[in-house]
């Protein structure tokens, strides 16, 4: 027996950045929102005990349980697709505030050429330059249209930050000053200064100062505790949308939140979405949730499996690069890295915060000439300091032994005089790189769980070597005394952590035939849903990706707005 | 049997050596240690020591066994030893406790792979699929030790925990490196799990049973649990005394 219950505007699957977003200036609107989150309610009042590495780091405490439901990997079609059995190169965020909770904080907005790729890149070096199989698209929006959303989104979460001196033109200043810089920091900055490069601070959301967003929420300042990425936030410095965004929404009384509530289709009749069908998995009744307007704000994957499962939009089909759903799934080239040895020097690399650093853009997107190399686009090089726990941070030279006594000595001799710089890599879409559904494994409710088919192409491989190259430079600027740099990329490896900026398979440009969606997150195919997240971006480009995903909610609260006054496809 | 015997009285008359020259006062406040003293103790030693000692004269309730039996968890502690043994640096994996904390951790969530994904069908894949095994984490050690009781007969005529360290390492290193025949289990695989519990169970809080006294993070000038760094984040580096997840209770 299904429940059905009363029709409600608009109904948002998954309360993280983006649905907590929409949720919040929907309300503000006077609309009566419900939101179904899969997991469970959060508050900062969790985090009392959360200086636990192995609760929250290895154990994945703020994770989706795997067991209920994960995907399946392969490197290519002749492979067996296999289940993700247990974490690795990516966590998949759970419970209120989803991803939004656990991340870093490092808040960059991508630059005006990423929006415009194609078009840019054939104006610049011709359409050869775009290998066959990369199926690089213009995102159908511009930077400068999208600026107003991006500062909507920094002034919201009170991002700390200094103007990026090869960055997109910005409209006003972040709302609050750079993070403290430490004296490794303060080593990158002189290093790449020396070398004509143009280092700024990295955007951050852990806030450097107390401060009181447009929406009245106040919140205090980071304390560089050095618990960020995987863990919540215990002072709520950490701008996270538990602590910002959904509180908001509460206050107006118009946002019905049900956690325990796990999705599994979006149901719709002549083209259009009626509701969504959910599971309260604390008792197993099956609910019916009528609603004007859908909005889909779950994770990546979760965006292409709920449309795939529902049938709705065409699946893409990667021998005739037709159809759009699962379409350009990219993820990030972050291994172009290099470590430096610092024998005479000791630092306080167990101190910092998510998003403390200095970061360089001179070898990002198209800020430098790609004529003579291999790839296209390129990424940030950075010097984080987000805190180096214990288990997991036992740098030792390469070659050495990596356990008995030489691995003691020198795991305890280099922990603090390590330091690495980092390249933060775009990654491009190819037409082999896609989503679908497996046909195989099946998730707690026996629902066909997501397929991923992705491997690094010469693409990837020539950037990352470039970018560990010029990473090698800045830490022999800095004076390393032996720099461990990468040299060959490999095959993607789901096994080992490289970060969770999953994108694409509900991507947004201006033509129905090659995207899923409009500039407004709206979908082509049905003109009252709206699948908003990074699922929609065509590409990733050499940045952490959560600006972007603020900016494009708040520009999708936009349209579903719009659409609820006066309907249809949005222009 | 009676080697297993000779080698708990070596390990305990070693202790109980180790407790005299601390209770003796030669390892307690200024008092210079050098030479062969300073290899005995292998910590700085001060008079927070005093403290301690006390505590170590409390029984520990928590050191007691949830999963392995005796002869299971004597070959762990001694694998665990070999991957992170003591030196000049401090205490191995032997005295941090790590041997109960992997016992400790099998016996719950982690050991049954309650949050991984278990379902079947299952395939051998390709290494960059990750696991894809049906043995459960418990399984696989015990499994993996008996196969190194095993294998060290084979070779050296006597169980690993009789074994010389040099032995110890090289039966360690033949199942790291894929070299011993297991049709059940992957060797190298057994052998990267222990090496990652050994050191969680050197670096995690001392509330899950290993990181004796925090000594595993006081090796590495790890402060633990802080507040806050706010006003040492712009200086140079600073020795801070740790405090554990029970300083916050």
């Amino acid at each position: 027996m299904v429940k059905t219950l009363p029709k409600t505007d608009v109904v948002i699957v998954g309360v993280g950045w983006a649905g907590g977003i929409i949720a919040s200036e929907l309300t503000k609107q006077g609309l009566n929102v419900v939101g179904l989150e899969k997991g469970r309610e959060r508050e900062t009042e969790d985090y009392y005990m959360v200086h636990d590495e192995l609760r929250y780091a290895l154990r994945y405490e703020l994770m989706q349980d795997l067991s209920k439901d994960t995907l399946t990997f392969r490197g290519n079609e002749k492979i067996r697709a296999l289940p993700m059995r247990q974490y690795g190169s990516f966590l998949l965020g759970d419970g209120l505030g989803g991803a939004g909770v656990h991340w870093n904080g490092q808040t960059f907005r991508f630059l005006p050429y990423d929006f415009e790729i194609r078009s840019k890149t054939i104006e610049r070096y011709g359409k050869n330059k775009i290998p066959a199989d990369m199926t690089l698209q213009d995102w159908g929006i511009t930077y400068d249209e999208l600026e107003p959303y991006y500062d909507k989104f920094e002034k919201m979460a009170g991002i700390s930050g200094e103007e990026n001196p090869l960055g997109g033109k910005r409209s006003d200043k972040y709302p609050t000053p750079p993070m403290k810089h430490s004296p490794q920091m303060r080593m990158f900055k002189k290093a790449t200064e020396k070398l004509k490069y143009h280092p700024y601070t990295v955007p951050s959301a852990n806030l450097s100062e107390a401060y009181e967003n447009p929406d009245g929420i106040s919140r205090a300042a980071c304390q560089y505790c050095a618990f960020c990425e995987r863990f919540g936030c215990e002072y709520g410095a950490k701008a996270d949308p538990v602590v910002t965004v959904i509180p908001v929404a509460k206050q107006t009384g118009k946002f019905d939140l049900r956690t325990h509530s796990w999705v599994r289709r979006i149901l719709h009749k002549d083209g259009k979405a009626t509701g969504v069908r959910y599971t309260d998995v604390t008792t197993g009744e099956e609910i019916e949730q009528p609603a004007d307007t859908v909005v889909v704000t779950s994770y990546v994957f979760n965006n292409v499996k709920l449309l795939l499962n529902s049938k709705i939009g065409k699946p893409y089909d990667p021998s005739t690069g037709k159809g759009v759903v699962g379409k350009n799934y990219a993820y990030q080239v972050v291994k172009g890295s290099a470590v430096g040895y610092f024998e005479d020097e000791k630092f306080n690399n167990f101190a910092g915060a998510g998003a403390l650093g200095m970061v360089i853009d001179d070898f990002n997107g198209d800020n430098f000439d790609h004529s003579d190399v291999d790839f296209l686009h390129g990424g940030y090089l950075a010097l984080t300091q987000t805190g180096q726990r214990p288990i997991q941070n036992n740098p030792i030279p390469k070659e050495s032994p990596t356990w008995g006594k030489e691995f003691k000595q020198n795991s305890l001799k280099y922990i603090n005089k390590t330091l690495s710089v980092s390249a933060m890599g775009a990654s491009l879409p190819f037409k082999q790189h896609y989503l679908d559904l497996d046909p195989v494994y099946k998730d707690t409710f026996g629902d066909p769980v997501i397929r991923m088919t992705y491997d690094f192409k010469d693409q990837d491989r020539h950037l990352a070597q470039f970018t560990a190259k010029k990473a090698e430079g800045i830490l022999k600027e800095m004076g390393a005394d032996k720099i461990d740099t990468m040299k060959e990329l490999g095959p993607y490896n789901i096994t080992t952590y490289q970060s969770t900026h999953n994108t694409g398979g509900v991507i947004m440009g201006d033509d129905p035939n090659t995207s899923a969606v409009n500039n407004y997150s709206q979908m082509w195919d049905m003109d009252n849903l709206f699948v908003v997240g990074a699922s929609s971006f065509p590409h990733n480009s050499g940045y952490n990706p959560t600006d972007t995903v603020g900016a494009l909610a708040y520009r999708a609260a936009e349209g579903v707005i719009k659409y609820q006054k006066s309907g249809g496809i949005l222009a | 049997m009676s080697e297993e015997k000779n080698n708990n009285q070596a390990e305990k008359e070693n202790l109980s050596r180790r407790k005299f020259l601390r209770n003796s006062g030669i390892a307690v406040g200024g008092l210079a240690v050098g030479g062969v003293l300073g290899s005995v103790i292998p910590w700085n030693a001060d008079t927070a020591e005093d403290t301690q000692q006390q505590q170590e004269e409390t029984k520990n309730f928590n050191q007691a066994l949830m999963y392995f039996n005796q002869a299971e968890f004597r070959t762990i502690e001694a694998a665990t030893e070999r991957i992170f043994p003591q030196d000049d640096n401090g205490p191995g994996a032997r005295e941090l406790g790590v041997a109960y904390y992997i016992d400790h951790q099998l016996a719950g969530a982690y050991g049954f792979n309650a949050r991984d994904y278990m379902q079947p069908p299952f395939f051998h894949g390709e290494k960059e699929q990750g696991y894809q095994g049906r043995l459960n984490r418990r399984e696989i050690y015990r499994i993996g030790i008996r196969e190194m009781q095993n294998y060290s007969h084979q070779n050296y005529d006597t169980g690993f925990t009789e074994l010389s360290e040099e032995d110890q390492d090289k039966v360690l290193t033949d199942f790291a490196d894929e070299k011993v025949n297991i049709t059940t289990i992957s060797p190298g695989n057994f052998f990267q799990l222990m090496r990652s519990m050994t050191l969680e169970g050197v670096y995690s809080d001392p509330l899950y049973g290993g990181n004796k006294d925090m000594d595993g993070w006081k090796m590495r000038d790890y402060p633990g649990n802080q507040m806050n760094y706010t006003d040492i984040i712009e200086g140079e580096f600073k020795e801070i005394p740790p405090n554990s997840l029970r300083d916050h209770m």
